[in-house]
């Protein structure tokens, strides 16, 4: 059992509270797992691309040169980022174990995420003109006061909490997944995938990489794929429907859309609230409330149904 | 100096809130209560719920702002009216024994689980497993339900005013269903005995599920029905029952079997 959400602000201009929406509607649904909460958070395009990397899976326990690792891991990142031919505009230590980096890049993603991925330890979260993704241990409360989301201003975001249930409890098994290597895509899943070694076969077979054990992942490279072939995000959302075994819901965004997709036997719950305003989704219909304080109506999406909203 | 307070008792089936106090915060007026759910917990709100219906017999509660809370209004046991204005969550009202209930918004999965006896009136949509493993009582849904409405349904009768998803009536041992708008795939999947009723497009039918013969009797328990609850006509409605084909049961306990060997 894992809760998911989603929020998207019908015209929205940015300037949308989301990141305290985002922490209130998963804080609400705590009990759907306790392990790790992770949000992918929209603000309106930039011409930068923003990279959001992690240096390690949280602290180091004890490890006497711990700092001095990461200050190397830090500096190496940005020396490969430089070689990589991006010009770094800022770059912020979020924590000890997360940086986010603005660069000026034209060249090609994928070059440039696996050159930072090939430092030890280094995994890309999100990249992208408009996404931030941010995951950690804990609950929504936790994690959002820790990377100071409650002033996030964003157009549309989703976000995930956790109850491992396929691999371990750490920063990289935690969603939302990034759709490597395709900007400002991510997925928050709900569910389990039972054909999931044969798809990772599959994409890596096509150089994709996998920065976790966790069966999820699948969709986010899966629908990234789909989409470098032509597809759009809807087709491939649709594709998923056949490709995909085992029970899910997941929600899937891009820098103007978000969309939801079930599996055909309706096995994990989805809630959905379209309002003049905004579009809300959830697992429960707790958290769409926690955000909305009036009588709403609400419905469930049916099996094998896909459903996309534009901002 | 400072007071310590007390470690949290554990309780090994996982309840929480074991030291909640009734908040007693009802509003009462001879045989009729309300009160505002919208700053109580669920225990709280299940426990005034309790105390009201229980321990001061009142006959009508009325409940505002459950504000989509889980497993509220649950294992009631008396013969009493409850009004919910607004919409509840998961497992709403399960195991009740006699109320009359009434929802003036949505619910979500579970709804009215093992229903004993009574009537649970929603008028919003539901979530999946709605009625499921029902028992007896009505159920009368004006909205949409998800999937896997009345699985291992064993009695009671459950009315649906739109559309339902796939698997509906999954295994229904007993009961009706009286479906007015659309059903998904698989309806009435595995089904041992029992009647579903659909006016609605059928998207597919589930194993041994088949269309069955109308007969007068079906004619008069939907008016009735549909009477009762001020729905109007009923529509035109298809009958589906199970094939008995799937029938492969020995007709003597095992006991007796030996008795014949």
């Amino acid at each position: 059992m894992c809760g998911i959400a989603g929020i998207i602000y019908r015209n929205g201009n940015g300037a949308q509270r989301l990141g305290a929406d985002m922490t209130r509607m998963l804080q609400s649904m705590k009990h759907r797992g306790p392990d790790s909460t992770g949000y992918a958070l929209y603000r309106p395009p930039t011409a930068e691309l923003i990279l959001r990397i992690k240096l390690a899976d949280g602290e180091g326990n004890g490890d006497i040169e711990w700092a001095d690792r990461l200050r190397h891991r830090r500096e190496e990142v940005k020396a490969r980022l430089r070689a990589a031919g991006a010009s770094l505009a800022s770059m912020e230590e979020v924590n000890d174990y997360t940086i986010a980096a603005r660069l000026d890049y034209d060249g090609d993603l994928k070059h440039l995420a696996d050159y930072v991925e090939s430092v030890p330890g280094a995994e890309v979260l999100s990249a992208g003109s408009a996404l931030e993704i941010v995951k950690d241990l804990g609950d929504a409360k936790t994690v959002g006061d820790a990377y100071k989301l409650d002033s996030y201003l964003g157009t549309h975001g989703i976000g995930h909490v956790r109850m491992a249930t396929e691999s371990d409890v750490d920063i990289s098994n935690a969603h939302p997944y990034w759709a490597y290597p395709f900007s400002d895509v991510a997925v928050v899943h709900n569910g389990q995938l039972t054909n999931y070694h044969q798809w990772r076969r599959r994409l890596e077979r096509l150089g994709h990489r996998f920065a976790s054990d966790c069966d999820s992942e699948i969709i986010a490279v899966y629908l990234a794929q789909k989409m470098a072939e032509g597809a759009t995000l809807e087709q491939a959302m649709r594709m998923s429907l056949e490709d995909l075994d085992g029970v899910f819901t997941y929600i899937c965004v891009s820098d103007d859309a978000l969309g939801m997709a079930k599996d055909e036997l309706a096995a994990k719950p989805l809630v959905l609230y379209e309002g003049d305003d905004m579009v809300v989704l959830a697992s429960e219909e707790i958290a769409i409330r926690a955000v909305i304080d009036r009588e709403i109506e609400t419905y469930d999406p049916y099996e094998s149904e896909v459903m996309v909203w534009t901002r | 100096m400072d007071t310590v307070a007390p470690p949290a008792r554990f309780d090994p089936r996982g309840l929480v809130e074991l030291d909640e106090r009734v908040p007693g915060t009802a509003e009462i007026e001879g045989d009729k209560a309300s009160f505002d759910a919208r700053d109580l917990t669920t225990r709280q709100i299940n426990l005034e719920l309790r105390r009201l219906v229980y321990e001061l017999g009142i006959h009508e509660v009325t409940i505002a702002n459950p504000g989509a809370k889980h497993s509220l209004g649950v294992g009631i046991l008396a013969r009493c009216k409850i009004t919910f204005e607004g919409s509840l969550g998961y497992f709403a009202c399960g195991l009740i024994d006699g109320p009359e209930v009434h929802i003036t918004g949505r619910v979500g999965w579970s709804a009215c689980e093992n229903m004993m006896s009574g009537v649970c009136v929603i008028d919003g949509n539901a979530g999946s497993l709605t009625a499921a493993a029902l028992r007896g009582g009505d159920i009368v849904v004006k909205g949409k339900v998800g999937a896997r409405t009345g699985i291992d349904q064993k009695g009671g009768t459950v009315i649906i005013l739109g559309d339902v998803g796939s698997m509906t009536g999954f295994m229904m041992q007993r009961g009706r269903q009286i479906i007015c708008g659309n059903a998904g795939h698989g309806l009435g999947d595995s089904m041992y005995d029992g009647v579903l009723y659909v006016g609605g497009k059928v998207a597919s039918l589930g194993i041994d599920c088949v269309p069955g013969e109308w007969t007068d009797a079906d004619t008069e328990f939907v008016t009735r029905k549909f009477g009762i609850y001020g729905l109007g006509d009923p529509p035109e409605l298809q009958k589906f029952v199970c094939g008995k084909k799937l029938y492969n049961y020995d007709s003597l306990e095992p006991s007796e079997r030996k008795l014949v060997l």
